[in-house]
Order: C-alpha cells, then sequence, then structure tokens
C-alpha cells in the first residue's frame, strides 16, 4: 500500500516536472514571437498598404508584378473585375495603368482569345498588394545579378 | 303612422347623415368661435399636422426603418457593413438615406412616392429570396445608377465636394484621375466609384466594365 502511494507520488513529480518544462520553453520563432507555445500571442498591428502607384522591380524575370497600390473593397467575381476597369486593353488609354499582358489573352492551347482568358480572370492569385511592414521571418533570397557578380571570378563583368 | 316611419335608420342612414350634418358645418359660417380664433385654431392645428407630417416622413428616413425588412437587412445592408461608408477610422458613417434619398424637400417627396412601389415589391415578395434578388439586381442597381448620373452623384457631393478635396492628400493614382475626369466634369462620381457600397450585379456590358 505504502509503496503503491510512493509510486504514485513520484509519477506526479516527475509529470509535474516535465509539464513544467514544456510549459517554460519559449519557442521564439519570428512569426511566433516569445509567446509559449500553449499560450497566444497578441495579434500583430494591421499595417497600410504601399500605395505609391509606381512599379516595383520584379525579383525574377518571371515573378508576376506586385500591386503597387491599395486595392480594398475591389471587387473580382463571376459579375465583374474592378482590375480590368483600368488594366483591360481598352481602359489604358483613359486610366494610363498597365496593360494586362498579351500572355493573358491565352487560352490553355495557347490560342489567343479577344479579351482576357477565363483561366487569368481572378488577378489575385498572383499578383497582391505590398503592406509596409518588417517581415517577421528574414529572406536571404539573392536576385540572379547579385549571384552572378558575386561567383565570376574577376568581379562583376 | 306608417310602419316605414318606424323601422330604425340603418347604419348606413346614420353614418350618411352624420357625414351630410359634418359637410353643413363645414360649410356655414360659424356664429359660435370668432375668427380669430378660428385662425389661430387653424395655425396651431397646422404645425400639428405639418410636423407630424415631417416627423413620420423622418422616421422613414432611418437606418433602422430602412433594414426593418429581410430584403435590406441581409442583402444590401450586409453588404455595406464591410465597406467603408459604413465602419472607417474617423467613424463617420453615410446610412441608406443619406445615399438614397435625395435631401432636397420635393426631391425627396417625389423619391418617397417612387418608394411606394418598393412597398408593393415587399408584400409581393418580388425579391424575399437571395435567388430573386439576384435576378432583379441588375436591374434596381441602374435605377440607382441612372438617379445618380442623372443628378450629378448629388448624394455624394452632399459630403464629398470637389471643392474642399485636397488632392495632395490622395493616393497618386486618386490623384490624377481627379484632377483629369472629376475637376474637368468629364466624369461624375458614379462613373468610377459603382460597387462601392454594395455588391455589384453582372457587370457585363455596363461602360467602363468587363
Amino acid at each position: 500500500m505504502n509503496r503503491q502511494v510512493l509510486l504514485w507520488a513520484l509519477a506526479a513529480i516527475f509529470a509535474a516536472a516535465a509539464s513544467s518544462a514544456l510549459l517554460a520553453q519559449s519557442v521564439s520563432t519570428g512569426l511566433r514571437g516569445a509567446t509559449p507555445l500553449n499560450e497566444e500571442g497578441p495579434a500583430a498591428q494591421m499595417t497600410p498598404w504601399r500605395n505609391t502607384a509606381e512599379r516595383e522591380k520584379r525579383n525574377y524575370p518571371e515573378q508576376p508584378p506586385v500591386i503597387p497600390h491599395s486595392i480594398e473593397g475591389y471587387q473580382i467575381d463571376l459579375n465583374g473585375n474592378k482590375c480590368l476597369s483600368c488594366h483591360a486593353r481598352a481602359r489604358t488609354s483613359e486610366s494610363q495603368a498597365p496593360m494586362v499582358s498579351i500572355t493573358h489573352f491565352m487560352d490553355r492551347e495557347g490560342q489567343f482569345l479577344a479579351s482576357v482568358s477565363p483561366r487569368r480572370f481572378f488577378c489575385t492569385e498572383c499578383h497582391v498588394p505590398q503592406q509596409v511592414t518588417t517581415p517577421p521571418v528574414t529572406n536571404d533570397f539573392v536576385d540572379i545579378d547579385s549571384l552572378l557578380s558575386r561567383t565570376a571570378p574577376g568581379g562583376p563583368r | 303612422m306608417s310602419v316605414r316611419d318606424e323601422t330604425p335608420p340603418t347604419r348606413w342612414e346614420r353614418a350618411r347623415g352624420f357625414v351630410i350634418d359634418l359637410w353643413h358645418v363645414v360649410l356655414r359660417p360659424s356664429s359660435v368661435f370668432g375668427l380669430g380664433v378660428l385662425v389661430l385654431a387653424g395655425f396651431v392645428a397646422g404645425i400639428i399636422f405639418w410636423g407630424g407630417f415631417n416627423t413620420a416622413l423622418e422616421l422613414t428616413n432611418t437606418e433602422k426603418f430602412c433594414t426593418g425588412c429581410h430584403e435590406m437587412r441581409d442583402n444590401v445592408f450586409a453588404e455595406l457593413k464591410t465597406t467603408i461608408h459604413y465602419s472607417n477610422r474617423s467613424g463617420v458613417r453615410a446610412s441608406c438615406p443619406d445615399c438614397h434619398v435625395p435631401h432636397n424637400w420635393t426631391d425627396k417627396i417625389a423619391r418617397k412616392m417612387q418608394a411606394s412601389n418598393e412597398v408593393w415589391g415587399h408584400l409581393f415578395g418580388r425579391i424575399d429570396t437571395p435567388d430573386k434578388f439576384r435576378d432583379h439586381r441588375r436591374e434596381l442597381a441602374q435605377h440607382e445608377w441612372a438617379r445618380f448620373k442623372a443628378n450629378d452623384s448629388l448624394e455624394c457631393r452632399n459630403c464629398h465636394s470637389a471643392a474642399s478635396m485636397d488632392t495632395t492628400r490622395q493616393s497618386p493614382r486618386a490623384a490624377v484621375a481627379h484632377q483629369r475626369y472629376l475637376f474637368t466634369a468629364e466624369k461624375t462620381c458614379i462613373d468610377c466609384h459603382k460597387g462601392i457600397a454594395h455588391h455589384l450585379p453582372d457587370m457585363r456590358g455596363v461602360p467602363g466594365w468587363q
């Protein structure tokens, strides 16, 4: 009997120690912050949209250009596409916005259609606006130009 | 005495007699009240009736009244809630009548008379399901676009006047567009700003839309 109580007590102490060790452990990643795993941290501040309306450099040639303005409340659905009010071919003289790329007029067989192909209709699948914020996770992406200049034996050519 | 005279007057006959008596009272010059008393009473009654009329009119001009019907509450009002005209940093709200009822009195009365058609639509369930609302959405939106176009977006301009618009405080895109099209009166607000407070209907064929 005594022996069993002792065993239980030992087990309880062990469990408590283990769980406190787990609780005390703070996994400090950039996204989570210092909040312990079993707690919910404060929500991050909402940050404003970058709204310069100036084209931004692409990090690689195939990158879908980012949207340099706010698109809050822009409806893109079966009923209409607000983006095309400015970026459609017929609208660009009035809006002075860049025209939707001609590649977006192609269907999957490579045929050019009269206007934006249905499979390219939902702009925000690839093109996204940017927020003014410090990224919580650092990014060590190096674009091809920097990479070439770095590896060239005689420096940049 | 004939039998006919003894029958009591029917309800209809009594009502008719009362109306005829009232008519005589209205036509005959007063033998009891002085002219001044009558004029004063007329003034007071006028104030009460006119005030009452306008108070009732104003009651139908509130967000609460508009969203009393589920057609408004579940469709257009629900959509408005996510937009900047409902909730924003400075806490100013444009409610239904601010945009949809003219502020000028005669125009307001004209619009209110038109709205009797909407009461009819409510009673007979013209848009009482989401499907029916979707079917009518384009037509309903077009009525409002036409009204805004015809009065040069007056209900927008009740708050947003071009004269007090500081383009240096706007985003570059907005500043350019307003200078090119709004200040030159080439376009009016609704030409570009459709679907800012409610979802858009099927936009095929609408100028400027794809």
